[in-house]
């Protein structure tokens, strides 16, 4: 173990670097695009010494830092990650350099587009790592402020009503958030804290946890996003420029999940079991739903924007069925969706700015002339359906397999699902490649370039990797998923109420 | 001592005293030098004298008592407010100097009336005697008259100084009913009652103990006269309506003082009131203030979102901040009270630092004051720009800002004090608040600018300029790191107290 603080330097590297990129001059567009790459991969580097030094045997936190803040409330900085968190802050580190690089395309206002996604970067790992119910708040919020200037800014043409209505429907739901999170601070009891260690395990009346989760159950079920509160989701993808996209999909609606997993269901673990069936219903409804809807979609950001519903909706599903396998494919389908579909809207963004559009109508026999893209595409499309082989089918058998153990009928509609994501995705392929040449404009275009390469290349290397070998994934995400199904099961917390939610 | 002459004590309204001797040397001394173009003078003597108040402020800390005849009570939470209200009146100095000079109106009147009505400020918050209340509101609301129509030619000033006198005075009518009600009920207006033995004196505070519980009807009634004489300056609803006029009409650092300071000297006197006098009666004011809170938060967030003036948009937002204020109020408790200081003070810097903006950007006359004049201020000016925003931010309430801190701070202590379903609309409110500030944000960042016009004025105005910096670097840092402030507010929390 090494005593170098590689976490806290991972989360403030990328917000250093946008400091530092503030006072690069605004017209030398190069330096700006490099600085920033170079600040993305070395918080990448940095954040492979968290992996390298995280223990496998230990379930709890680690690695991380605590360090008063404001002694006077109880706030303190204190950060850590363990299996759960470890993966989607390596996802985060991973991704960011390949959106720096997929923003190539950006031409306009580069300087502040850079700031902001670097901001982005720090709120987002600050929250996948923070153990401060305070602190988690503060990076919670703080990355809707860059989000919704980088789609407000660079998105296409609605592009004011989507970051509008991104920054409302999270803010709605993350202030109930907060109020749950005071009710907690003066609840605990003692000297008042905002540990979410300490907040563990603070005897709460059923009542009082009822209410409680239904706070943070707003917040995180407006950003995974959960049917019905998904409607910011199509237009805030389908708006925001391609990086933004990207981060959106690939990281931003994690933070829902993890939320889910990290602080609704251990701090209120009775009423998470008593929530089980409704999340559970609508986990299912988001499936077929967001599956339907992408069927029917003209656009193609939108149909991967639906297709993230349903992701997210088996997500949701493995993590509530209670089984430790639903909960390992749960946590490893938030990475793998963050692959798949990230690098979906790299593809659909680099179709864009090809073409100029977006509508799958204006395009059709692409496979002749760009055939190295349309391989790669296809090679995606398939990982994002759950090919066996590829890192998809790792996570979605997991969660089918777990759900089967736990809720045997529940698994039915849920492999539905399934069926529906080939569909809409290879209808839409067909549209896209397949087919004769119809519209002059798509007869010469350019090939993969070089950059494209560079994007795309490491993520479908990982998507191989999780598909042939998953174990090193899995290993790290037991422990923590054990813990969690363990609290979803255990009732002790409440003597008399003995019914079990489910289990094998 | 049972002498009946009181004993003069001037230690407890020393800061008053500097700002009104200063305040009458500013008017002498401009007489004397006449009229320079470049009346740099103005500005430092007010400087001055604002620091002497502070200088004497800091010397009453840690003195707890009744002076001048139990007139005046000298606390910890006088002196917070007194400082910060001083802090204020200097964010108002700095700013206006640019200001008025580019609007050709620089008067040393100006500077009189503003030490003037700081004065009548800081008397709220040591007021011990409904009378000194009085007396201190008219104070500064006079002066406050004159400052909202400082710019003679401007039509929509002479409105709205006309609106902001006409009820004003119609609100000072109810305050002084209510405290001839209090009088009726104990024969006093004292708040506290003396605080030497075997005095006749009897105050609010020492009737409660000592008369029967039937005899408190009057009292209650005062209560509710006194709720909406006071209500009327901190600008809560139903007594709100001459905000957003008096707000749009005033010169933008006046409004933004108005905005900071009135409401924080209100709120002072509100607190003593209720959550130090009043509290055993609070089961009879908490529905009132309950009521008047809900609708203050809800009516200001939701009337704002229509507002297509920045200075009426930010004008109905300062309502809704009203409404915030009384959550920690009606909590009434040491955390509410530390909670409302630390509110009060922060959200005056925000606002102030808003105001200021609008103050350097509005152009001569202020003709750029509508929202879609903003339209691309980040391309053109980026640092004003991130400012405004910053201050935007922290008036929704964004982490990682002071203004969240202030909300958490307030509804902390209502969640402490069992109105967790008052905070829950109030996170609401502030969620549609969320709307109209980040309107201002789209105006700014998404759009582009309008041909010909120029977004400038950092250069005319470069003390402006530097109160914007100010108020935002303390925007961030309280935000990020508030231990020394709420610290400061809660030790003020420590109030004299009748025994």
């Amino acid at each position: 173990m090494s005593d170098f603080p590689f976490l806290d330097v991972v989360i403030f590297l990328p917000l250093a670097g946008a400091i530092l990129i503030g006072f690069l001059p605004k017209a030398n567009v190069a330096a700006l695009r490099y600085a920033a790459l170079i600040v993305t991969i070395a918080t990448f580097v940095v954040s492979l010494g968290v992996l390298a030094n995280f223990d496998t045997a230990d379930s709890g936190f680690q690695l991380g830092s605590n360090a008063e803040w404001i002694p006077e409330w109880g706030v303190g900085y204190i950060t850590g990650v363990d299996g759960i968190s470890l993966w989607l802050v390596l996802l985060t580190t991973f991704l960011t350099p390949l959106s720096v690089l997929a923003s190539w395309s950006v031409t306009e206002r580069v300087k502040p587009f850079f700031i902001f996604l670097l901001a982005l970067e720090t709120g987002m790992l600050g929250v996948f790592s923070s153990l401060d119910m305070f602190l988690f708040y503060v990076f919670w919020e703080v990355t809707l402020v860059p989000m919704y200037l980088l789609i407000g800014m660079w998105g296409y043409e609605k592009r004011i009503y989507a970051a509008m209505k991104f920054f409302l429907f999270t803010l709605a739901g993350s202030l109930l958030m907060l109020v749950a999170i005071l009710y907690m601070y003066f609840a605990v009891g003692g000297e008042p804290t905002f540990s979410y260690q300490e907040l563990l395990g603070t005897p709460l009346t059923l009542d009082v946890q009822r209410l409680l989760f239904l706070g943070f159950f707003a917040s995180f079920a407006v950003k995974v996003p959960l049917v019905p509160l998904h409607t910011w989701l199509p237009d805030a993808h389908t708006e925001a420029p391609t990086a933004g996209s990207i981060l959106l999909a690939a990281v931003l609606l994690k933070m829902g999940t993890y939320g889910l997993l990290r602080f609704a269901v251990p701090l209120f673990p009775d009423a998470a079991r008593e929530m089980v069936p409704i999340v559970m219903a609508l986990a299912i409804i988001g499936i077929l739903y967001g599956a339907l809807v992408a069927i029917m979609q003209k656009d193609l950001k939108r149909l991967v924007a639906y297709s993230s519903i349903a992701h997210l909706g088996f997500v949701v599903l493995g993590m509530f069925v209670g089984t430790i396998q639903g909960m390992s494919g749960g946590i490893l389908q938030m990475v793998n969706h963050g692959l798949s579909t990230g690098a979906l809207f790299m593809l659909v963004g680099a179709l864009y700015d090809r073409r100029h559009t977006r509508l799958i109508a204006d395009y059709g026999g692409l496979a002749k002339t760009v055939p190295v893209l349309a391989g790669v595409f296809l090679f995606v499309t398939m990982s994002s359906i759950g090919l066996p082989g590829l890192n998809g089918f790792i996570g979605e058998f997991l969660i089918l397999l777990g759900t089967f153990f736990g809720y045997r009928w529940w698994a039915v509609p849920a492999t539905f699902g399934v069926v529906l994501a080939a569909i809409y995705l290879l209808w839409a392929y067909r549209r896209v490649f397949h087919g004769p040449v119809t519209n002059e404009a798509n007869a010469k275009l350019p090939d993969m370039g070089v950059r494209e390469w560079l994007m795309l290349a490491p993520v479908m290397a990982l998507i191989l990797l999780i598909g042939v070998y998953p174990k090193p994934f899995l290993d790290r995400i037991e422990p923590a998923a054990e813990k969690v199904v363990s609290q979803l099961q255990d009732s002790s917390m409440i003597p008399g109420q003995v019914e079990e939610a489910g289990g094998p | 001592m049972d002498l009946s002459t009181p004993e003069i004590e001037l230690l407890g309204i020393a800061p008053e005293i500097a700002l009104v001797v200063g305040a009458l040397f500013i008017l002498i001394v401009d007489a004397i030098i006449g009229d320079g173009d470049n009346k740099w003078h103005l500005w430092i003597l007010s400087t001055i004298a604002l620091g002497a108040s502070i200088f004497f402020s800091v010397q009453a800390w840690g003195t707890t008592e009744l002076q001048l005849g139990d007139m005046i009570a000298v606390d910890g939470f006088a002196t917070f407010v007194k400082i910060t209200l001083a802090v204020f009146g200097l964010m108002t100095v700095w700013l206006s100097r640019g200001y008025l000079h580019r609007d050709g109106i620089e008067e040393s009147e100006f500077y009189g009336l503003l030490l003037f009505s700081v004065a009548g400020m800081m008397l709220m918050a040591s007021a011990a005697d409904l009378i000194i209340v009085f007396l201190a509101l008219e104070t500064f609301s006079l002066a406050l008259y004159v400052l909202v129509g400082f710019r003679r030619t401007s039509l929509l000033g002479q409105e709205s100084a006309m609106k902001y006198f006409l009820l004003g005075a119609f609100s000072s009518a109810f305050l002084l009913l209510g405290i001839a009600f209090v009088y009726g009920a104990i024969g006093s207006t004292q708040m506290y009652g003396s605080s030497a033995a075997g005095a006749s004196a009897e105050g609010i505070s020492t009737a409660l103990v000592s008369l029967p519980a039937e005899d408190f009807t009057l009292l209650v009634i005062a209560t509710g006269l006194l709720i909406v004489g006071l209500g009327f300056k901190v600008a809560a609803v139903p007594f709100h309506m001459w905000t957003p006029d008096a707000y749009q009409g005033a010169p933008s650092p006046v409004t933004g003082f108005m905005a900071a300071a009135t409401k924080l000297a209100g709120f002072a006197v509100l607190i003593r009131l209720f959550d130090v006098i009043l509290f055993p009666l609070r089961s009879d004011w908490r529905p009132l203030l309950l009521g008047i809170a809900v609708l203050t938060m809800a009516l200001g967030s939701i009337l704002a979102v229509v507002q297509e003036d920045l200075k009426r948009l930010l004008a109905y937002s300062s309502i809704a901040h009203a409404g915030f204020v009384f959550t920690g109020i009606i909590a009434s408790s040491d955390r509410g009270v530390s909670g409302s200081l630390f509110y009060l003070a922060t959200y005056g810097i925000t606002i102030l630092g808003a105001f200021a903006v609008v103050a350097v950007l509005g152009g001569r006359d202020e003709r750029r004051t509508r929202v879609d004049d903003f339209r691309g201020l980040f391309y053109e000016s980026p640092l004003l720009a991130g400012a405004l925003t910053l201050f935007l931010l922290s008036l929704a309430g964004v982490p990682a800002t002071v203004g969240f801190v202030g909300k958490l701070v307030v509804f902390g202590a209502a969640v402490e004090a069992g109105y967790s379903w008052l905070v829950v609309v109030g996170v609401l409110a502030s969620a549609v608040a969320a709307y109209f500030y980040l309107k201002v944000l789209v105006v700014m960042y998404m759009q582009e600018k309008d041909a010909g016009t120029e977004l400038t004025g950092s250069e005319t105005n470069k003390m402006g300029t530097g109160v914007i910096a100010l108020a935002a670097v303390a925007t961030v840092g309280l935000g990020l790191y508030w231990s020394p402030l709420i610290d400061f507010a809660e030790r003020a929390t420590f109030f004299f107290s009748a025994g």
